[in-house]
């Protein structure tokens, strides 16, 4: 705590058991610690079944560990939840189809109380910080898969929580709406200094938007390395360059080494 | 970025032009099924007084079928022409004219009663929404609740309304009980409903509401009940045409006067002499119905339109 930079989220020993005693039994993680830096990057990456979304899911406290704790903000996942310390991002954007896009952005403005005229204000702000102002009365399902990332991201920022929790954002989308969606999120993230957990399932993603990758093993979950990377302010070029090449590689012999020794 | 907008309006406008050709396409296809009913019910009848003329003994109609003679299908220029007829010697008020005025008082009850059993069955799926226990628990009397005939409890209510009713501050009539009558029916389809429709969140939607720290009561209004709109609208449909059936057993078993329930007591026990006034009066309430399901569609069409969504078919 006496260091410069506080944690903000803090996972000591935690274990989760699915059906604990029951035949179908899953040891979901064990043993997992892990500390994150306020206004990191960081990212989960992992086969599946490695238990990097139901660690997402504990951080954010939608499940509850078995063993150990998880305290955010220093205070427990729970009461970080209830003081609405996280926006959160799925693989399907979860915008509400009867709503139009500055209504859902306002939507959690809404629950929380804000008046009208400052829910009007922040919803036109984060249209703007996700470049959609045109489409602020268009319903969902008038707008690309892309285009409905941007506004679950920005309606997961609207309310200005201190941590940005996403699941696979980006990976319903195709190749290239998902590079400039890359792009966009660092975006943010630089104007916003929110810390990020980010859980994906692409090496390239997790190399390009991360100072930290988590590379985690399954059955029992675990964290198997912890690689930094620093790669500057990422440009169209980083992906080609070769410190990116070279973390790309190493995140990926950690995951094959993973496979290689279950 | 203007594409884009100028794009979202050309779908808008082709969904329009869409619904609009659906609809010329029902209505067309209506119309040629009503030919069609009507042209076979002609035929068969022509083919059934045929076989009477040459005095053969067919097996089929007249025993397993029914008899064709006028008194039992009575031809169908003749129904058409009782619309015009009047039914009551000393009036000259046609028949089509009792029809409507029995229509409105019945669709008055089934309208009060489509509210009740609305209102009614919503409360129960927020109710069975709560827990699984009390879901468990409460649907299988709903279903009995179903099962028990129409004209056991009718009567009860009728009673039960015009004896035990006099504190309320206005005069409970007997329309009014008719009224519960078909909200007893309507109630099961629209609680039924719900509960699946309030159920058909999105689990990713309930997980955002969750980490939003939002209560039970916002998770319902916000999310919940807007996510079962069209479930919804599929129970009104059933619901629609189960009041206007209740209204008129409610009306019969009842004895209550002034709707199209005992206007079809009082054709049926003088069948012999105008069977064509009976059945130009159930056709009357066959539109009845069809109206009422096209009041519910309208609506349906309008609130999932503004969402730009897809009506759940029946």
């Amino acid at each position: 705590m006496s260091d410069a930079k506080q944690s903000a989220v803090a996972v000591s020993g935690v274990t989760k058991v699915f059906n604990p005693g029951k035949p179908n039994e899953v040891h979901a993680l064990t043993d997992i610690d892990l500390s994150i830096d306020e206004g990191s990057f960081v990212s989960l990456i992992g086969p599946s079944g490695c238990g990097k979304s139901t660690l997402l899911r504990l951080i954010g406290a939608l499940t509850h560990p078995t063993h150990g704790s998880v305290w955010v903000n220093d205070k427990s996942a729970d009461e970080a939840r209830l003081d609405r310390d996280y926006g959160m991002a799925f693989q399907t954007s979860g915008l509400f189809k009867w709503r139009t896009i500055t209504e859902n952005i306002e939507l959690p403005l809404q629950l929380m109380g804000w008046s009208k005229s400052e829910r009007k204000e922040r919803a036109a702000e984060m249209l703007d910080l996700v470049k959609l102002s045109e489409f602020g009365d268009h319903y969902p399902r008038e707008l690309s898969g892309g285009m409905r990332q941007r506004v679950a991201i920005a309606r997961a920022l609207s309310f200005r929580p201190s941590l940005l929790l996403m699941d696979e954002p980006f990976g319903a989308l195709d190749e290239m709406t998902r590079e400039h969606m890359q792009t966009e999120l660092l975006d943010i993230w630089e104007k916003t200094g929110k810390t990020v957990v980010f859980v994906t399932h692409s090496i390239p993603e997790a190399v390009f938007l991360s100072q930290r990758v988590i590379v985690m093993s399954p059955r029992p979950g675990r964290i198997a390395s912890d690689i930094s990377i620093d790669l500057g302010h990422r440009l169209f070029e980083t992906r080609e360059a070769p410190l990116f090449f070279e973390k790309v590689t190493e995140v990926r012999e950690a995951l094959r080494f993973e496979e290689g020794s279950a | 970025m203007t594409t884009q907008d100028e794009t979202a309006r050309a779908i808008r406008r082709h969904e329009r032009v869409a619904a609009t050709r659906r609809t010329i396409r029902r209505s067309v296809i209506f119309a040629a099924f009503l030919v069609i009913l009507a042209m076979t019910y002609t035929g068969y009848k022509a083919v059934g007084q045929s076989i009477d003329d040459q005095q053969t003994n067919w097996p089929l109609v007249g025993a397993l079928l029914p008899r064709t003679d006028d008194l039992t299908m009575p031809p169908i220029s003749d129904i058409v022409a009782e619309f015009g007829q009047p039914p009551q010697r000393n009036s000259n008020k046609p028949l089509v004219a009792f029809i409507a005025e029995a229509s409105l008082f019945t669709l008055r009850e089934a309208a009060l009663g489509f509210f009740f059993g609305m209102v009614f069955g919503l409360s129960i799926a927020v109710v069975l929404l709560r827990s699984v226990w009390i879901e468990k628990g409460v649907t299988p009397y709903l279903v009995a609740s179903q099962t028990i005939p129409l004209v056991a409890i009718a009567p009860i209510i009728v009673i039960w309304g015009s004896t035990s009713l006099g504190w309320l501050p206005f005069e409970w009539t007997n329309w009014m009980s008719v009224a519960l009558i078909a909200a007893y029916l309507t109630f099961f389809p629209v609680a039924m409903n719900g509960i699946k429709g309030l159920q058909s969140a999105d689990p990713a939607s309930m997980e955002l509401m969750r980490s939003y720290a939002a209560t039970r009561r916002q998770t319902l209004i916000k999310l919940q009940l807007p996510a079962s709109v069209p479930y919804l609208f599929a129970a009104f449909k059933i619901a629609a045409t189960a009041a206007i059936v209740g209204a008129i057993v409610g009306e019969i078993s009842g004895g209550v006067k002034g709707g199209l329930g005992r206007l079809i007591l009082d054709f049926a026990s003088r069948y012999t002499t105008g069977p064509s006034r009976l059945y130009a009066t159930v056709i009357g309430a066959a539109v009845l119905g069809i109206l009422a399901v096209g009041l519910v569609v309208a609506a349906e069409y309008v609130v999932l339109a503004r969402r730009r969504e897809e009506p759940i078919s029946l």
